[in-house]
């Protein structure tokens, strides 16, 4: 970890209120361009609140947040997405009458100056759909290519999410409890998709599973009540009283 | 795992299937029946069918909105009305020519939708439709009041009908035929439309918009542009109405107008090319037939509007295709 680089993503004490309710406070943290960052905390810690402002869903009471040195505070989300900014949720949100190629389509045709273009029918872009169905064949779904994300399973949609941010080639991408609600066998096609991630994307990741997660990280950062409590090198953090703290307490 | 597909099998199949035989042939016949209609039917059914035309244009125009965007609007007689007026305004007061009172109605609607759509979509769902209502019923109350330009409730007369390239509009059969080619026009233009790149992302800001905006999708000007383009075909549609009654009255731009073309479009099926056709046929036909017979038509019109959402909540053409798909289907 290089501290002397831009760091890729930076977040200066952040808060955010709902309503009176602090979901985020005084958050900083600093990702450096390709770290893995894991984000541990109970549920209700605030976890997919910090992504949403990150992403711009939800604008910060107050704070910065910074992409590869850019101020993004007040930038709209499909703008951050221009400068490299991929997610995942943490409820699957998928396009479930299209089939799963129109579906990782759609993430290739966001960030191409081709989504403005009303004439041609974007079933004729020949060059989409290749990239699409190289895509789905990152996460083994190439033969449910042309069927629609009804008929797919829970394990085989959480790896369409997946597919859909990663088809944009991100420089940071946000993961929100990818594992969740899988089976053993499915956490590991995770893993090990995870794992084959490029250096070039920074991947900062929400989970639970700590089992799975832990081998994922290089270092991490652990909200409860909206707070950075813990935040550093993986077993650093992992040792730290604090976190047993919060664990145990739990 | 980074073991890629052989190039064969990427060639997309939905399109090759989409064009069989049996489709071109019944799309064919469709054509040659719509062109040939005045030859075989009196000038009451060719009327009829130019009313049609106009409803359909209408409907397909407000489907842009509300079956590919999803934003369900309650006022988009204000476009069909506004283009009427237009050119009925400076045709018959203002001393232009037909053509230039026709480029004036397209152009000016056109800017309006642009504004309303600045208004408007500053919501969706319920509060889209509110202010899109709302927007309607200013241009209503100012049609019915500003005497002086609109002549009020009297409605502007006095229109006459277009002779492009000479020819004679004034017989139901020309007026007909004259109708079917900008229903042709419109229904192409509006069908590349949305078969588009943009049209699919429109599609992608209806059904997962927060998704779509995370992608790159700036929501807020697709959906924008999509509202002015949907006022342009109203315009078209406003245009034709007025051309076809020589007519114009603020009942035009009333709720009820708008609330017609919502219910052709949900009857026949949004989202679907063919429902607005279908449902804007449905409406015309009752319209017409059962206010002969029954005063309170609109009564009518909402019990058949209850049969088919509960029968077909999905509309007459798309649920149409599923029972077919079922006899046809279970038999194997
Ligand atoms: N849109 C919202 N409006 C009001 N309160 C919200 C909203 N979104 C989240 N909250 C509240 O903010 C707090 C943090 O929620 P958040 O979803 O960020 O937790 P999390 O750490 O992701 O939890 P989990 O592990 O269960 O996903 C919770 O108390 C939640 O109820
Ligand atoms: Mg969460």
């Amino acid at each position: 970890m290089t501290t002397s680089a831009t760091p890729a993503l930076e977040i200066i004490n952040l808060h955010k209120n709902f309503g009176g309710l602090p979901a985020t406070q005084n958050v900083s943290i600093k990702v450096q361009p390709g770290e893995r960052r894991l984000i541990i905390g109970p549920n209700g810690a605030g976890k997919t609140t910090l992504f949403n402002q990150i992403t711009g869903d939800f604008l910060p009471t107050s704070g910065t947040i910074k992409l590869f040195g850019q101020d993004v505070t007040k930038l709209k989300p499909h703008k951050r997405a221009h400068l490299g900014l991929s997610r995942t949720y943490q409820i699957i949100t998928l396009f479930n009458r299209d089939t799963l190629a129109h579906n990782i389509t759609l993430g290739l045709l966001g960030l191409q100056k081709a989504r403005w273009n009303m004439l041609r029918p974007l079933a004729t872009y020949g060059d989409m759909r290749t990239e699409a169905i190289r895509v789905l064949g990152l996460v083994n779904l190439e033969h449910l290519a042309d069927r629609p994300v009804t008929d797919i399973s829970y394990g085989e949609k959480r790896r369409v999410e997946i597919a859909m941010a990663m088809a944009q080639r991100p420089k940071v991408l946000l993961l929100d409890e990818p594992l969740a609600g899988l089976s053993a066998g499915e956490r590991a096609n995770i893993k090990e998709l995870v794992a084959s991630i490029p250096r070039e994307t920074t991947v900062v990741m929400i989970e639970h599973d700590m089992d799975t997660a832990l081998d994922l990280a290089e270092t991490v950062t652990l909200l409860h009540y909206g707070k950075v409590i813990v935040d550093g090198e993986r077993d650093a953090v992992i040792a730290d009283e604090k976190t047993r703290e919060v664990y145990l307490g739990h | 795992m980074t073991d890629v597909t052989d190039n064969t099998t990427i060639a997309a199949p939905p399109v090759e299937r989409r064009n069989s035989g049996l489709r071109i042939a019944l799309y064919a016949a469709l054509g040659i029946l719509l062109v040939a209609l005045p030859l075989f039917s009196g000038d009451f059914y060719i009327n009829l069918a130019s009313q049609i035309l106009i409803a359909a244009i209408f409907a397909l125009s407000l489907n842009l909105l509300v079956g590919y965007g999803g934003l369900s609007s309650l006022g988009h007689a204000s476009f069909l009305g506004l283009s009427a007026y237009f050119a009925a305004w400076f045709f018959t007061r203002g001393g232009l020519d037909h053509t230039s009172a026709a480029l004036v109605a397209l152009l000016g609607t056109t800017i309006v939708a642009g504004f309303f759509g600045l208004i408007a979509l500053r919501a969706s769902g319920l509060g889209f439709l509110m202010i899109t209502l709302a927007l309607s019923q200013v241009l209503w109350g100012v049609a019915f009041r500003w005497a002086s330009v609109t002549n009020g409730d009297n409605g502007l007369s006095g229109m006459t009908r277009p002779m492009p390239f000479g020819i004679d509009l004034n017989g139901p059969a020309a007026f007909y035929w004259f109708s079917l080619v900008i229903f042709g026009i419109s229904f192409v233009l509006m069908a590349i439309f949305t078969e588009s790149a943009f049209g699919s992302a429109l599609r992608g800001t209806r059904d997962q918009p927060r998704r779509m905006a995370a992608l790159g999708f700036d929501v807020w000007l697709i959906r924008w542009i999509t509202f002015v383009y949907a006022g342009f075909w109203g315009a078209v549609a406003g245009l034709l109405y007025v051309y076809y009654h020589k007519y114009i009255h603020p009942t035009s731009l009333s709720i009820t107008a708008s609330a017609e073309g919502l219910l052709s479009v949900i009857a026949g099926g949004s989202g679907t090319l063919g429902g607005p056709v279908v449902g804007s046929i449905l409406v015309v036909m009752l319209k017409n037939y059962a206010s002969a017979y029954v005063e309170r038509w609109n009564m009518l019109l909402g019990i058949v509007f209850l049969v088919i959402v509960i029968f077909m909540p999905e509309g007459l053409v798309p649920g149409t295709k599923r029972l077919w798909k079922r006899f046809t289907g279970g038999a194997k």
